[in-house]
């Protein structure tokens, strides 16, 4: 007969947990012997079996002359709780194809009770969110993570240059933010809809949407470093960016931002950084550029994967930018202020041959956006001509 | 035919319960509706004048139906009970360093229980002082905690409060005794309502039973009560079939508090009925005697 002796602990100091552990290696119908010197443990043990199921016998004849022992007849109730459970896909190995809805908000690998409410996620089919990099991604995001107070040097001198470069370093901060605040609001649209079985690209998402948080607050602060005014949001820039927010495929979301935009807005950042008049400026667009390219790289990833699998789908994504490109058709685009200023920043001063050499710097940046584009179209497997042609129905906003 | 059963809506998971045992009762073929009840009163005198077939009733809604019926001649058939129904007691407790060790110690003494009509935190345990030779009210004075009058001590607030006057800060509103159900003492302990170790149980009640399902006149075929009402025959045969393996079925039995339904019985309710008349509660026609009790 299986026994367990709680001493003096009671019921409702956590002697129960002694009493479950002995019950757990019975088969429902056993008995277990329970003594103790508890003086409500008759009570509380009366109690509690009744609440899980159990029975309380009768009093067995007392044990060498103490008091009697109690036994509990073990009820079936708690393990036909789990009659109907089943794992959550398996916790080391990749996702499943499919996830199960009414796996809900379980951990990859759970064993999950039957029942509870189906996790209304959109994307629950590995092919529509997934890229076999996204793990590692997720690991190089962790452990990239900067901190916007120490990671800036945020007390080197701003200033010494004209005014009106200045002035073009705060539209350009002007125009990041806004484009960073879209590229936030993407990936956590996309996170509420993703079953959470898809556990790495979730996280990639989440610490995709983190890294935009950080831009936005290192953009918004380099804008307000020489105590001015913000610069201008132009109605045709946002226009554009909210046609990425209306965006509703997984796949064509992530196409569009990370691989078109983003891939572009790398290329951006690079060029504010080289051609930064101070040292904050520089520091923030070359740790945005470093972000940024992870995001791209599961963009591409996960748009090859599914395009690689499906030749089908590489309509659809031309679909897509056909779409956002008649959009936007009527609209002016890029911000002039935003394209003048890239030209005075990389002009650096007001005389003839500097506007020349800055004007030939920006023509460069957008063949060398254009460029990275194509080959970017290319790997995912669009033909050399038909990314080209793509890549030139890419909004003039950049993102 | 159908079935239309009445249930007290004591807490607002009420209607998630049998919103949910409908939908499962009707897609099992039976036609199954139900009404709620503000208290359970009204309950028992519908159901006995046939409003309802059927009343998930407290114990004392149990005894009034039980008296009233019998005062008018019709028959009540109980249908089934909860596994949680069987073999509860309830207990006096004291502070563990009261110098009280026995009832008639308690005499002169302040006795907090729950509310006016709950069985197990007021009737049954003033019956088990009165067995020892104490008149509430005479003997020892009651503090009464009027939580939710008319649920029959379904809310769990009278009793919780009573047990909280045990440790009342002002001495004045300090009770020295506190009545309450075992699993409410298990429960009061490990929420720190009663710190372990700092009271004592005094006394405790022999076990009786709890909340019993009941099949008023009206299940009767021609509403004489002669051959039951098969619709009612299958409501006790669906919800004994109930199993906790059915995740549908689960959270609905876990909200009401039970792994299975039992086959009815009523040897449990002896030492309710001797309470009722002892606090002269329900008359012996199952009229509402108590002066004070308005639900």
């Amino acid at each position: 007969m299986a026994t367990t002796d709680l001493a003096d602990l009671g019921l409702d100091e956590g002697g129960h947990l002694l009493v479950g552990r002995a019950l757990a290696r019975l088969a429902p119908g056993e008995r277990l012997t329970v003594t103790g010197r508890h003086p409500a443990l008759g009570l509380h043990l009366g109690a509690w079996c009744r609440e899980h199921g159990h029975r309380l016998a009768e009093a067995d004849a007392g044990l060498g002359g103490t008091a009697p022992a109690l036994a509990v007849v073990k009820g079936g109730a708690g393990d036909r709780r789990w009659l109907g459970a089943r794992r959550a896909g398996t916790a080391q190995g990749p996702p499943d194809e499919r996830a199960d809805p009414a796996w809900g908000l379980a951990a990859r690998g759970a064993l999950v009770e039957a029942g509870g409410p189906p996790i209304g996620a959109h994307w629950s089919q590995r092919e529509h969110v997934w890229a076999d990099i996204a793990p590692q991604l997720y690991a190089a995001a962790a452990a990239s993570q900067w901190d916007p107070a120490t990671a800036v040097d945020w007390a080197a001198p701003v200033g010494g240059v004209p005014e009106e470069i200045e002035r073009a370093v705060v539209q350009l901060m002007t125009y990041l933010v806004e484009n960073e605040q879209a590229a936030l609001i993407i990936p956590a649209r996309l996170l509420s809809q993703l079953h959470p079985h898809y556990r790495e690209v979730m996280q990639l998402l989440a610490s995709q949407a983190a890294d935009e948080a950080r831009h936005v607050e290192v953009f918004t602060r380099r804008a307000l470093l020489s105590g001015g005014l913000l610069g201008t949001s132009s109605a045709g820039g946002r226009a554009s960016l909210q046609t990425l927010l209306d965006e509703p495929d997984f796949t064509t979301a992530s196409f569009l931002l990370s691989v078109l935009g983003e891939g572009t807005f790398v290329d951006l950042l690079r060029f504010i950084a080289d051609h930064a008049p101070d040292r904050v400026t520089a520091e923030v667009t070359s740790l945005a550029a470093r972000d940024e390219a992870r995001h791209v790289a599961f963009g591409v990833a996960h748009t090859a994967h599914l395009a690689r699998g499906d030749k089908s789908y590489l309509g659809t994504l031309r679909q897509a930018v056909e779409r956002r490109h008649s959009a936007l058709r009527d609209t002016a685009g890029l911000n002039a202020e935003v394209f003048d200023s890239l030209g005075r920043l990389a002009a650096g001063s007001w005389s003839p041959e500097a506007i020349r050499r800055g004007w030939r710097a920006v023509s460069e940046l957008t063949a060398r956006m254009d460029e990275g584009r194509r080959r970017r179209l290319a790997y995912i497997g669009f033909p050399d001509d038909e990314a080209a042609e793509l890549s030139a129905l890419h909004t003039r906003n950049f993102m | 035919m159908g079935v239309l059963l009445g249930a007290v809506a004591y807490d607002p998971k009420v209607v998630t319960i049998w919103d949910g045992f409908r939908a499962w009762l009707r897609s099992s073929g039976l036609d199954f509706d139900y009404v709620l009840y503000s208290n359970y009163e009204r309950q028992v005198v519908d159901l006995v004048d046939g409003r309802i077939d059927v009343a998930w009733n407290s114990p004392l809604a149990w005894v009034r139906a039980r008296r009233l019926a019998a005062s008018r001649g019709v028959p009540l058939t109980p249908v089934t009970m909860r596994d949680t129904d069987c073999d509860l007691r309830s207990v006096i407790v004291v502070r563990a360093d009261s110098p009280a060790r026995s009832l008639n110690e308690l005499a002169g003494r302040v006795v907090a229980t729950g509310a006016v009509d709950s069985p197990q935190a007021t009737l049954l345990p003033l019956s088990l002082l009165f067995g020892a030779g104490l008149e509430p009210g005479t003997d020892i004075a009651v503090r009464r905690f009027d939580i939710g009058v008319g649920l029959h001590g379904d809310h769990i607030g009278g009793e919780r409060d009573a047990a909280r006057a045990l440790f009342a800060a002002d001495p004045a509103d300090r009770a020295d005794a506190a009545c309450m159900i075992d699993s409410n003492l298990l429960l009061f302990g490990r929420e720190g309502v009663l710190p372990a170790g700092a009271v004592r149980v005094l006394a405790q009640t022999a076990q009786y039973d709890h909340c019993t399902m009941t099949a008023g006149p009206s299940a009767g075929p021609d509403g004489t009560g002669g051959r039951l009402n098969p619709d009612v025959v299958r409501l006790g045969e669906l919800l004994l079939g109930m199993d906790y393996a059915d995740a549908s079925l689960r959270p609905l039995l876990d909200l009401e508090g039970l792994k299975e339904w039992r086959a009815p019985r009523l040897s449990g309710y002896e030492q309710l009925e001797r309470a009722v008349d002892e606090a002269g509660f329900y008359n012996a026609d199952g009229e509402i005697t108590a002066a004070d009790y308005r639900p």
